[in-house]
């Protein structure tokens, strides 16, 4: 009873944050209100008890990329923004296409969404509330290849920021 | 266990697993080694670095060779699998770095952008594709796939003093991360279906609850984000664009290997995942593989920009391979394999003579540029009249096998399937073969019966003649022999099955 009416008021804050993002005029409040949907978000992770998953929601999201998107957005002049039209042209097809996706996802939920696997996580890791160290366990051994590829992709990314904003390389 | 044992037993996990990675491990290290290398030389001796680029890539095929001799296998708890279809398509992706590193340093200084970062680029962009062709595992895919799309984003932009190029490159970016995030959505829900990332499990869940709506979905989803990556139609929109104003050794690099690469990733999910939704499956690809071969021919013919028609061109070839993916026989994936194979050498060849026309103060990007090119040099005419025949299916070249394979494919379905489908796909498939011949030809006119127009000398160098060589000689000997290719891909497919 009582984690339902968690979740609920969690799912309404998300839901209503999220809103606020695409309606509010001002580009830094949508970037203010996503940080309040992201740490919805990471309130839900614990009450499914992965503490590590809600730690890194908010030092990634909330704490780094919410910081690049405030950066960009203050790049940018917020005044002239507001005096835009809210809509651009293709307003119909989008809410054409939204709705049927929306429609699409209730369908799922309703028809198929007994087939999704519900693991229960083992008693143990309950317990010792170590999923910290099981992540860090999966990490460095089952998905140890496509850690290391990550770090390749990373170094990537560097060079091709370097590349493409330096004048002189 | 003491610490001593815990040392030797990590160190010998990681060289029994890392072999299996060594071509990647080659390229990476390479690659890292050519953006010191750029420090080191100077300035107007940059273009070595593209010689130092290629011997990363032949330190990667000598490696390649020794894991096609010592076997297969699986390492990294499942997550790749190097078994005959991953060797096959990494050496095809090998081959497409190569011949690109060879042709583009000429290039670049027409356009004076001769950086390491571009051969590191490559390497980098090479390595992703290996990865993602040998991978069993949503996760493995997954980063091969963005290590491979990263470095071509950035590639695609490399031209920094050129509006079109940052243009293309911001286009391919935007519509790739949001076609990413539809894949991803798709992996998600196989993910949640099964409770594994691993590629196999996958197949059994889905085998499991074939109609369920979630299935459905996840499939429609990563069936859409790989759409994307192969540039197939209605998902085709960012190519013409992005191959337009991208450096155009890049162009030819993304037209081959990105493609080859993404087409694997296609097949291995498809076959060993989705198999059990075949029915749905190949009603959605052979709709695509229409719209896709359709929509590529006839926008090809309304070109005047050389890059654009062979983007079109490009499209329109993908629906082909399509096809032998709708088809989700045998018979259809060495089609398939066959087609990318073949197409990576006649496809270079024609992007190699593109190449030679960009010359200081010109771009050479219209057809019109080709005017009179017989009569400045005829080899060049030839040689791009040879990969034009080729790409337009004509018989003894390698573009005609290729494409007598996949309507063997389809023909075959039919005739064993007795399915409706599969004979209008062969109709529509040859028709659009003759649509195709009409916009090639239109170049080979203009190479043969127009006035020459442009006094200027070609951009020769070492490294295009040697790709020109290469091109021709594979386009003409893998026509008239196919059989090499055709007993590899034969292999290559049975891991699929």
């Amino acid at each position: 009873m009582i984690d339902q009416i968690i979740f609920y008021t969690l799912a309404f804050i998300i839901v209503a944050m999220s809103l606020m993002v695409i309606l509010a005029r001002n580009a830094v409040r949508s970037a203010l209100y996503l940080i309040s949907a992201l740490l919805g978000f990471a309130a839900l992770y614990i009450r499914l008890q992965a503490e590590l998953l809600a730690g890194v929601q908010i030092l990634v999201y909330v704490g780094g990329i919410m910081v690049l998107f405030l950066f960009v957005i203050m790049l940018v002049s917020v005044r002239t923004m507001e005096h835009q039209a809210r809509q651009t042209r293709q307003w119909k097809a989008a809410v054409v296409i939204a709705l049927g996706v929306a429609a699409e996802l209730i369908y799922l939920i309703v028809r198929g969404g007994s087939i999704f696997v519900t693991k229960q996580p083992p008693d143990a890791l309950l317990t010792k509330s170590q999923n910290t160290q099981v992540v860090g366990e999966a990490l460095y051994s089952t998905y140890l290849l496509p850690f290391e590829i990550a770090s390749v992709l990373l170094l990537v990314a560097m060079i091709g920021a370097v590349v493409l904003a330096k004048k002189k390389i | 266990m003491d610490q001593y044992n815990v040392a030797s037993e990590v160190f010998s996990f990681l060289r029994k697993n890392a072999a299996y990675i060594g071509p990647q491990i080659h390229l990476v290290m390479w690659g890292m080694g050519l953006l010191i290398l750029d420090f080191l030389i100077p300035k107007e001796k940059k273009r070595l670095i593209s010689l130092f680029a290629l011997l990363g890539i032949a330190a990667a095929m000598v490696h390649w060779y020794r894991l096609y001799h010592a076997g297969v296998g699986r390492a990294f708890f499942d997550m790749i699998s190097l078994d005959s279809f991953s060797l096959f398509f990494q050496l095809t992706v090998l081959i497409a770095a190569a011949l690109t590193v060879m042709m583009s340093y000429r290039y670049l200084d027409e356009e004076g952008e001769q950086h390491g970062e571009y051969y590191a680029l490559i390497l980098f962009a090479t390595s992703g594709m290996m990865f993602m062709v040998a991978a069993l595992d949503l996760v493995t895919i997954f980063v091969g796939l963005e290590l491979m799309s990263i470095s071509v984003y950035v590639l695609v932009g490399f031209l920094r003093f050129n509006l079109k190029s940052n243009e293309a490159s911001l286009k391919y970016f935007l519509l790739g991360a949001f076609s990413t995030g539809v894949l991803l959505y798709g992996m998600s829900l196989l993910y949640g279906i099964s409770g594994s990332t691993n590629l196999q499990v996958i197949g059994y869940a889905v085998s499991q609850n074939p109609t369920s709506p979630a299935v459905v979905l996840g499939m429609i989803g990563m069936l859409a984000g790989l759409f994307f990556k192969v540039a197939a139609v209605p998902f085709h929109m960012w190519a013409p664009d992005a191959y337009e104003g991208a450096p155009t050794s890049v162009t030819a690099f993304m037209s081959v290997a990105v493609k080859a690469a993404a087409f694997a990733v296609f097949f291995r999910v498809l076959m060993v995942s989705l198999g059990s939704l075949r029915d749905l499956s190949t009603i959605l690809i052979s709709v695509v593989a229409i719209l896709t071969m359709t929509v590529g021919n006839w926008a090809a013919v309304t070109q005047s920009n050389i890059k654009r028609l062979l983007a079109y061109s490009s499209i329109s070839h993908a629906g082909y391979v399509l096809l032998g993916l709708a088809t989700g026989s045998e018979l259809g994936i060495r089609a398939g394999a066959v087609y990318l194979f073949l197409y990576t050498f006649m496809n270079l060849g024609a992007w190699a003579v593109v190449l030679l026309l960009r010359r200081r103060d010109i771009p050479g990007e219209q057809i019109d540029d080709f005017n009179g090119l017989f009569f400045r040099n005829p080899w060049v005419a030839g040689l791009m009249l040879l990969f034009l025949l080729s790409l337009g299916g004509i018989p003894p070249l390698a573009g005609f096998i290729a494409k007598y394979y996949v309507f063997a494919a389809v023909i075959q379905e039919y005739l064993t399937a007795g399915s409706k489908l599969m004979l209008w796909l062969a109709i529509i498939a040859v028709l659009n073969a003759v649509v195709a011949l009409y916009y090639y030809v239109k170049i080979v006119v203009a190479m043969f019966m127009k006035e020459l127009s442009e006094p200027a000398e070609l951009s020769f160098s070492v490294g295009n003649t040697i790709t020109l060589i290469i091109t021709a000689a594979a386009t003409i000997i893998l026509g008239i022999y196919p059989n090499v290719v055709i007993r590899f891909a034969e292999v290559a497919a049975l891991p699929l099955l």
